[in-house]
């Protein structure tokens, strides 16, 4: 399961991210911040070829030593980020794509609320009860 | 050991070649020796062989060999791998002995010399004794040698050579010392090179045999020394392949050897050795994913081999070495041709490298007492200054059991390295390994990992700042803050604060309250407290820079830029309109509000303007000790007013900068450049744009909606004050192309004051088609036509000046040569005195009107060309008259006045001698048509047979009288053979009566130059009796003229045809009689003797007649009226005024029409009135 989750807005400020407590949040933004580097290259090379056909699940951007980082990127560039602990060899390709289209499915309610503004922090609770079941539980 | 203790060792490191030592060179005094060494040593590119030679003395003393052990079962290993081994192979032991020796085939000497070497040959085997290296004897020769087979005495002499020296066939070689050296030399180091393989092929095998002998139990650590040894020796043989394959085994066989604290270190090392190898050769045979994950591999078995807790620090020091040494692979394999990609460069493994170096700093930190003294003697020191095996402890070198021999050693070991440790300059590392980071990202486009990564933090804070992750921001600042405190740099510390106190912190709120804190006491000019998370050692220096920069005085004002950051008081400023009135004051407000968790005052806001004269209106000021007071989360609203100067007027005013002072003691300036704003507040307001509810975090108690929808104006116009005047123009449109179009002005005061210096700009609206400005011309002079040089807009007009309630008109005229639209401009502009706020000022006021006016053609103008008859003409006649008629069909709206219409001849001559214009003084509607008459004659001096010019019809009309000028069509002549009689003389009378006669000469005259025969014949008519020839033939002379005479009796009245006179040229049949027949008259009125109804008639008649008279251009078309042949029997003249009318009502109907009813009688009697 996630360590971290991230939602990044299309100019790439943060619209939500969580992160297990127990660990230093900041080291998490950070990761973050740095994954969309490889977000944005990748985003660049694919748009080049085909922008409409455009696979949103970018894989695995890179592996640090202890995490391994997940990209998304919507239509609308919005991006969803997950970083799952390196040590955590069970969680298989399909199974990040699964948390990512939940995310999407989720952050798209999220949208479609008329009282959210588009670009404003993510402060929806269902949201937030649905990233928590993917994150990493910490008793 | 040095700091340096977890470099890896440089024979690790380099490429292990074969080692071939030479002896016997002199290459201090011996120049063939010299070139001979040279040619070995230079020029060494990969397509040589890969040996590492040495030139060595002939008794050089090689390492010992130890006694070949024949049992293994009682020998208990005391380290993996000897210290001194590696470098022993690479440069002590060589794989192969040359001897170098000066000795000809046909040397006279040859039993000494031979025997001479012999023994040279000795000393080397000695001095090997126990080693498998090879020997081989090199003669150095000044002659060339034959090809092999024929030289016979060289075959036997070196074949006994060999014998005494004990060497085989293939060990001795012949070095001829000519031109060719160096070629000879390339193929006696692959020579070498063969012996080499071979020798290292041996100790290979050597090696390997041992491994019968270990067991599992005692020897674990032999089995990773041979691997390993195999391994080198194959690398040593370029057997890169095999190497790699043990290299590999004995990374397994190091990680399965019992690990406990004491060999930990130990068996770290050498798995980083090993490892090493490993990724070093992977890289070589261009499999880098290969090598990645072997490191991968490495990084994760070790990861948590931490060993002695006491020497945690030398863990990480060791990870982070690991890191660096890959990276350092990774990058020469790079600048080698590999190409690597975003996610997967060296930049990672130096971060990582990095991150090492910072857990050791910080563990090191932790361990290390500040206090400790080195214990006496250092337990570090050993004999030979070094140690024995690799990774081993000093104090108990070849120790391997669990527990350490002794505890108080061990202790005193640990402190020594822990000293040790404190002097390691950690943060030099660390920044090394970091821009080592930074270049690669640089190199492989990751700005963001480059940023996380940079150690100047402003720049970093920037991009963050840009990006918007304040969490990452505030991380940040609260570094800067620590350093700026640190350093006790006042400005920098508070721009942090005032950063760390904005909006855009995520700091809690008491953390908040804190920095606030400490920046209100540096604003008072006193110490701050000292940031949590600082050493006590560097606050308390920090305290005292504090206190210095206290003292000095004179520093005590500083500016700070805060646009560009998102700071704790916001600002926003506007102009309450885009624009005002000269005479209104302009308004503008200054919002501020305060982000930061207590009350914060100021003491002066002033607002600086484009123009600076008006700065001293925009400044408010805290009076004497009270300051102004900012409340947090709410907005304070200041108000400036003031009056624009009249000079600005159409001038922008922008707001360049707000300042606003805090400090009592130590002076701030915030500035904001423009009209406020951060750089936050252009997200801020996007987003509030698109939804108008309360927004952010908390959004229900403060209306940040409100805060945030406030837009900025940082600047206005001054626009010129309202004008208090009417201006109503008055005009008839359309006009009519070339009048004098007349446009009335009137413009009434409703001012309150004298409107001094009325001035009118009037004409054509500039910007319009360029040829329009051509095609009109204004003036104010309806005296005179106005021509080009009038302009197509007059400017300034002066009007005086208008007093309050009056009125003055102004008449404007235009005239247009062209048709089409136009847009006129009106500006009327004067100056009155006025004032705004108390002040007097004196303001330009005007007042635009423009009108669109059409321009049309009045009327049309045709003509055409008829015969007397009005029969219409394509060619006329020489002499002989004709009719042009003009017809003015008017298109103008507005009635014309025909003021008088005159023919401007060129060619043609009239038949009337000073032609009255018919059209004068006719008034013409729309849609109504005027026609005029010409009697025209075509002098017999114009060309034959070409076209002539006619003239020019000028008209005389108004709205505004005017002269046109129209063109006639030109016109054809010819000269006629014949021409028949003047039927217009007296000889035919106007009008016949019934039964009296009616006597009618025909002349005809000859008037070209031969003799002409003319037949004529009269056909019998109903209407008429008549006497004289019926049918003549005659002969006319050149230039004669014939006259016919006939009387003809009229039986009926009437309209009545004449009897019909055919003329023919039997001589000349072309002539067309149809053209002479028109010379004749066809009709004639005939009229009864009594009657109301005849009178009328007659009366038309007559007037038709005197119509037509004129026509003919009758001599006495002036005196008609007194003319007695005019006045018909029975009919007098009433007057001759009356008369007069009559026949200019004909005239102003159609003429033609008129001539129809008069001669047909349908006319009605009120026509005549």
């Amino acid at each position: 399961m996630a360590v971290c989750i991230a939602v990044i807005a299309k100019e790439n400020y943060p619209l939500y991210i969580r992160s297990v407590p127990t660990q230093n949040e900041l080291k998490f933004h950070y990761t973050v911040h740095t994954s969309l580097d490889v977000v944005e290259e990748k985003i660049s090379a694919a748009g080049k070829a085909m922008a409409d056909q455009r696979e949103l699940y970018l894989g695995l951007l890179y592996p640090t030593e202890d995490y391994k980082v997940y990209g998304y990127v919507t239509n609308s560039k919005v991006k969803f980020v997950i970083v799952v602990d390196s040590s955590n060899t069970s969680l298989r390709d399909n199974e990040i794509r699964s948390m990512f289209r939940k995310l999407h499915n989720s952050f798209t309610d999220v949208m479609c609320n008329p009282f959210y503004n588009p670009g404003d922090p993510v402060q929806s609770k269902v949201f937030e009860g649905m990233v928590s079941g993917m994150m990493v539980q910490v008793s | 050991m040095s700091g340096s203790q977890w470099e890896l060792p440089p024979e690790l490191c380099c490429r292990p070649m074969a080692f071939v030592a030479l002896t016997g060179l002199d290459v201090t005094y011996n120049a063939v020796h010299r070139a001979i060494w040279d040619a070995f040593c230079a020029n060494r590119r990969a397509d040589r062989v890969p040996i590492s030679f040495k030139v060595l003395a002939g008794d050089h003393e090689y390492p010992k060999c130890r006694t070949k052990r024949t049992s293994y079962e009682w020998y208990i290993p005391k380290g993996i791998l000897k210290t001194g081994w590696m470098n022993k192979h690479l440069n002590l032991v060589p794989a192969l002995v040359v001897l170098f020796y000066e000795l000809d085939w046909d040397d006279p000497q040859w039993k000494e010399k031979q025997s001479e070497c012999a023994t040279k040959v000795e000393i080397v085997r000695t001095s090997l004794q126990g080693r498998n290296t090879k020997v081989a004897v090199v003669l150095i020769q000044k002659k060339t040698p034959l090809p092999p087979g024929e030289d016979l005495v060289a075959s036997e002499r070196a074949s006994s050579l060999c014998n005494a020296c004990d060497l085989s066939g293939k060990s001795l070689f012949v070095l001829p010392h000519t031109d060719h050296l160096v070629g000879y030399i390339i193929r006696l180091e692959n020579a070498f090179y063969e012996h080499a393989q071979t020798y290292y092929y041996t100790e290979i095998r050597r090696v390997k045999s041992h491994k019968e002998f270990l067991n599992k139990t005692t020897h674990q650590l032999l089995f990773v020394r041979h691997q390993f040894k195999i391994a080198f020796f194959s690398e040593l043989k370029q057997d890169t392949q095999n190497a790699l394959k043990y290299y590999r085994t004995a990374y397994s066989l190091v990680h399965e050897l019992r690990a406990h604290e004491t060999n930990m270190l130990e068996i770290k090392t050498m798995a980083g050795f090993i490892n090493y190898k490993i990724c070093r050769l992977c890289f070589q045979h261009n499999t880098p994913l290969d090598a990645i994950a072997q490191f991968r591999k490495h990084i994760d078995l070790c990861k948590k081999k931490i060993g002695s807790a006491d020497l945690a620090f030398e863990h990480t020091a060791w990870m982070s070495k690991q890191f660096q040494s890959f990276g350092e692979l990774f990058d020469e394999a790079i600048k080698l041709g590999l190409t690597a990609i975003q996610t997967q460069n060296p930049g990672f493994y130096y971060q990582q490298a990095a991150c090492y170096s910072q857990d050791r700093k910080l563990t090191a930190q932790q361990l290390c007492q500040a206090g400790a003294v080195c214990p006496i003697p250092d337990p570090l020191d050993t004999p030979t200054g070094g140690l024995d095996f690799y990774g081993q402890r000093a104090w108990r070198q070849g120790h391997q059991s669990i527990d350490p021999p002794d505890p108080e050693k061990e202790r005193t070991g640990i402190l020594a390295l822990q000293i040790k440790e404190r002097d390691v300059p950690h943060s030099e590392l660390i920044i090394a390994l970091l821009s080592n980071a930074v270049a690669q990202f640089k190199k492989y486009k990751c700005p963001r990992m480059k940023s996380h990564l940079s150690e100047l933090l402003d720049y970093v804070m920037c991009d963050y700042r840009t990006e918007r992750w304040w969490a990452l921001l505030t991380a940040i600042l609260s570094t800067a803050l620590r350093c700026s405190y640190l350093m006790a740099n006042v400005k920098d510390y508070m721009t942090y604060c005032m950063e760390l106190l904005g909006r855009a912190s995520t700091l809690k709120e008491e953390q908040k309250s804190r920095i606030e804190k400490n920046l209100l006491k540096v604003l008072k000019n006193e110490v701050p407290d000292a940031e949590p998370d600082c050493e006590p050692s560097g606050s308390s220096a920090a305290a005292a820079l504090w206190k210095d920069r206290m003292a000095l005085s004179g520093s005590n004002e500083f500016s700070i830029e805060v646009q560009d950051y998102v700071p704790f008081i916001q600002c926003k400023a506007r102009f309450l309109a885009p624009s005002f009135h000269v005479d209104q004051p302009i308004q503008l407000q200054v919002f501020l509000r305060a982000d930061c968790p207590h009350p914060i005052s100021f003491n002066k806001l002033s607002v600086s303007l484009s123009n600076q004269c008006y700065n001293q209106w925009c400044v408010v000021e805290a009076s004497g000790q009270d300051t102004m007071l900012l409340t947090p989360g709410e907005t304070s609203c200041f108000s400036f007013n003031f009056v624009a100067k009249t000079q600005d007027v159409g001038k922008k005013i922008e707001m360049t900068g707000i300042e606003l002072m805090l400090g009592s003691g130590r002076w701030v300036f915030l500035s904001w450049r423009g009209a406020g704003g951060d750089a936050a507040s252009a997200h801020e307001a996007l987003q509030a744009s698109r939804s108008a509810r309360p927004r952010g975090p908390g959004a229900g108690a403060r209306p940040e909606g409100a805060w945030d929808a406030l837009t900025i104006q940082h600047s206005t116009m001054i626009i010129s004050r309202v004008p208090k005047i009417s201006v109503q123009l008055s005009h008839q449109p359309p006009a009519l192309n070339n009048e004098m179009y007349c446009i009335t002005l009137s413009i009434q005061s409703q001012e309150e004051g004298v409107a001094r210096e009325v001035r009118l700009t009037a004409g054509l609206k500039p910007g319009q088609d360029a040829n329009l400005s051509q095609a009109t011309h204004v003036t104010l002079d309806r005296g005179q036509v106005c021509d080009a040089s009038d302009p197509a807009l007059l400017p300034d007009i002066p009007l005086g000046d208008l007093n309050p309630g009056h009125k003055v008109e102004q008449r404007v005229y235009v005239r247009c040569v062209s048709t089409g639209p136009r847009v006129f401009l009106f500006h009327v502009a004067y100056s009155i005195n006025t004032s705004v706020d108390g002040q007097e000022i004196d303001c330009n006021c005007h007042k635009d009107e423009t009108i669109a006016i059409e321009t049309v053609e009045p009327f049309e103008v045709s003509s055409k060309f008829v015969s007397t008859k009005l029969e219409p003409l394509d060619r006329v006649v020489v002499d002989i008259p004709f009719v042009l008629m003009t017809d003015l069909l008017s298109s103008s709206p507005w009635p014309l006045l025909l003021h008088s219409s005159s023919l401007q001849l060129v060619t043609m001559a009239t038949c009337t001698p000073h032609p009255l214009s018919q059209l004068e003084q006719v008034v013409l509607q729309t849609g109504e048509c005027a026609s005029e008459c010409f009697c025209l004659q075509c002098p017999s001096g114009a060309e034959a047979n070409g076209t002539v010019a006619t003239g020019q019809y000028v008209i005389s009309w108004r709205r505004c009288p005017l002269d046109m000028v129209f063109y006639l069509p030109h016109v054809e002549s010819k000269t006629l053979t014949v021409c028949v009689s003047n039927p217009a003389s007296p000889e035919l009378p106007s009008f016949g009566r019934v039964r009296e006669t009616l006597p009618v000469r025909y002349h005809i005259e000859n008037r070209t130059a031969l003799v002409q025969q003319v037949e004529m014949a009269v056909e019998p008519s109903d209407a008429f009796m008549f006497s004289g020839l019926k049918q003549v033939r005659l002969h006319i002379l050149p230039g004669a003229e014939q006259q016919m005479l006939y009387n003809y009796y009229p039986l009926m009245a009437g309209y009545q045809s004449l009897p019909q006179l055919n003329i023919s040229l039997p001589r000349c049949p072309a002539t067309d009689t149809h053209t002479l027949r028109r010379f004749l008259p066809q009709r004639i009125f005939v009229k009864m003797h009594t009657g109301q109804m005849v009178h009328i008639l007659a009366v038309k008649s007559c007037s038709v007649c005197l119509h037509y008279d004129r026509l003919l251009s009758s001599p006495k078309v002036e005196s008609w009226t007194t003319r007695p042949s005019l006045q018909p029997d029975g009919l007098a003249p009433r007057d001759t005024h009356s008369l007069l009318r009559v026949q200019l009502q004909i005239q102003r109907i159609d003429w033609r029409l008129l001539v129809h009813l008069a001669f047909v009688s349908h006319c009605s009697c009120t026509d005549f009135k």
